[in-house]
């Protein structure tokens, strides 16, 4: 771990990845020491300010603190990405490993399965179900998990089915060895590595969806802040004041960069092929 | 074993056929193979690509493709046929008496499990303590010439070479000081420095434990150098088998002789072309009356056509199976 630590240190764009990332995650989780005001308390005396000392990027149309709100927005976009990321993870390498491992008949079932999943465009998705059960941050993580499962899913049969060819999978068998300890102790600690990067590179597109989503109206109930809603209120004020759109707009720039960085620097540390020196 | 019981092989494989059922029809793998391994000796079995190789290394440790049919024949190893005891007294020798170690090391061993961990959990049934079984892995490490063996236990087999990883599965084949080891070509995906290194390594060990080795390959300089026993296969058929002297210096199948005169080394003048013996294996799924390799011999005459050659001794201990030699 400190070793990983390291090496991607010496990685400039990784380093910067690192450093943003681990920014954002502690600003959103101290969110309630350093905002300096509550993030949904009207204010309609400085209500539309610029950027001043008081309220660092000013204040929106109903006088709310713009940088609490973007601290608390935060918290939103990083339960959503988290919540959502790991139940996908988590299902889709079962359901994958399944798929890999198991008979015939169950791979096509659970391929069908993906499939049909991955024919519906993830917004088109997630406009229907939310115009089925309304809008809500369950409703939005929920969407995320289904269309993220066969991702997750697709790539770990393909690997289940690369190890489950080799020798020492087919010693086990021979030794007897359950099918749960095979999974277990030899398939999964062989594909979890390719899958944390896939899911640290999928963070921010999860938490752009879900900005999308609250951007429409579609994702957390008005008065809870989201960069989405932030961003959203900022387009309906265009004409009277840039700041709500740059204080929804900063913190989704800095989070894609951040988590695509570190991404790729942990790409390049896990994948042996790619690393040049050892 | 006690030692009034006469067993000089330790395997020995009588009229084993396999098949296959595939969509084309049944594929006939395996015919009528006759083999013997003597008691710590080496056997070596050569042939081309597709001639059964791999198919009789798998029925004689029974880990053969859900497809496969065996209509005929035994493997006696120890004193049990192999092909009729249960799946449990099976498992009780793989591994333990008989073991196995494959062409490719990259995927013999779990990449993202240690050296040690891994040479621990296959001593799975020894009742020793964690750190005697750790001390034999040491030991073992050390027997196939791994320098510092205690520290690269806590190693992970990507920083290991190709060849140090095979080392590895030899040394974690003879773990259990196994009566055979089987050697499913180990040196195919080495280099030629190192394959040198593995059959001297193989050579040694094998006097230090006496054990008997099966040993697999198309290469006809490594068989010649590491074997006493050579065994021709030929399209799913035993053609040859004799002592390594007797085999590369007097072969009596027209198939043995001419892969003979295919190996390289053996190329006395200069040309651009490299020999081979013309024609294609014959069709497994529907085979020609006869001797399988008439249509690619030279001397085949109308006899070869209708009769299938017998197996028989054409001198002390060296069996063929062809019309032409001598009885």
């Amino acid at each position: 771990m400190m070793d990983a630590l390291h090496r991607i240190s010496r990685d400039p764009l990784g380093l910067l990845g690192l450093i943003l990332v681990v920014l954002i995650i502690a600003s959103a989780l101290l969110a309630g020491l350093i905002a300096p005001y509550d993030p949904i308390k009207l204010n309609i005396i400085d209500r539309l300010q610029g950027p001043s000392v008081d309220h660092l990027l000013g204040t929106d149309q109903l006088g709310r603190d713009l940088f609490s709100r973007v601290l608390y927005g935060g918290q939103v976009a990083l339960k959503v990405a988290f919540i959502s990321i790991a139940a996908a993870l988590g299902i889709g390498v079962f359901l994958g490993m399944l798929a890999g491992f198991g008979p015939k008949w169950l791979d096509n079932i659970i391929m069908l399965f993906f499939d049909t999943i991955r024919s519906f465009p993830t917004v088109m998705f997630a406009l229907a179900t939310v115009a089925l059960v309304g809008p809500s941050l369950g409703t939005v993580i929920a969407v995320i998990i289904v269309t993220s499962i066969p991702t997750y899913g697709r790539v770990v049969r393909t690997q289940t089915l690369t190890i489950k060819s080799n020798e020492f999978v087919m010693a086990e068998r021979a030794m007897g060895v359950s099918t749960t300890r095979i999974l277990r102790v030899h398939i999964l600690p062989n594909v979890i590595g390719p899958l944390i990067i896939l899911a640290s590179m999928d963070i921010p597109t999860v938490i752009a969806l879900e900005a999308g989503l609250s951007f429409l109206g579609m994702g957390v109930k008005p008065p809870t802040p989201s960069w989405g809603s932030i961003l959203n209120d900022g387009y309906t004020l265009i004409r009277n004041t840039p700041w709500p759109i740059i204080a929804g707009s900063i913190p989704l720039v800095l989070i894609t960069l951040g988590f695509t960085f570190l991404g790729e620097s942990l790409r390049d540390l896990i994948d042996p092929k790619l690393r040049k020196n050892v | 074993m006690s030692a009034e019981q006469k067993i000089d092989n330790v395997l020995s494989i009588r009229d084993l056929s396999v098949h296959y059922s595939t969509n084309r029809g049944e594929l006939n793998a395996l015919r009528h193979v006759n083999l013997d391994v003597p008691k710590g000796s080496i056997v070596g079995v050569v042939g081309e690509s597709g001639c059964g190789k791999s198919t009789l290394i798998s029925s004689i440790i029974r880990l053969l493709a859900e497809n496969a049919i065996v209509p005929n024949g035994s493997i006696n190893f120890e004193g049990s046929n192999l092909l009729t005891i249960s799946e449990d007294e099976m498992r009780a020798i793989r591994g333990q008496r008989m073991s196995i170690v494959f062409q490719d090391p990259m995927s013999t061993l779990n990449p993202v499990i240690s050296i040690g961990r891994q040479m621990i959990d296959i001593q799975y049934r020894d009742k020793k303590t964690k750190q005697q079984k750790r001390q034999r892995s040491i030991e073992m490490l050390a027997s196939v010439g791994i320098p510092d063996p205690e520290s690269r236990l806590d190693q992970y087999p990507h920083e290991f070479s190709g060849g140090m990883q095979q080392r590895i599965s030899i040394a974690m084949a003879l773990q259990a000081q196994p009566s055979l080891l089987i050697a499913d070509e180990p040196t195919t995906a080495l280099d030629a420095t190192l394959e040198v290194q593995i059959i001297h390594l193989l050579k040694d060990l094998q006097r230090d434990m006496g054990c008997s080795i099966l040993f697999i390959s198309h290469h006809l300089g490594v068989i010649a150098e590491l074997c006493d026993y050579v065994v021709v296969m030929y399209a799913g058929e035993v053609v040859e088998q004799g002592t390594a002297r007797d085999v590369f210096h007097l072969p009596a199948h027209p198939y043995t002789e001419k892969l003979l005169k295919c190996d390289p080394a053996s190329i006395a003048e200069k040309s651009r072309s490299l020999p081979t013996i013309p024609g294609e294996i014959p069709d497994l799924t529907s085979l020609p009356s006869g001797c399988v390799f008439k249509n690619r011999c030279d001397k085949a005459m109308p006899k070869c056509d209708s009769v299938v050659p017998e197996w028989r001794e054409s001198a002390q201990g060296h069996f063929v199976s062809c019309h032409w030699a001598k009885p």
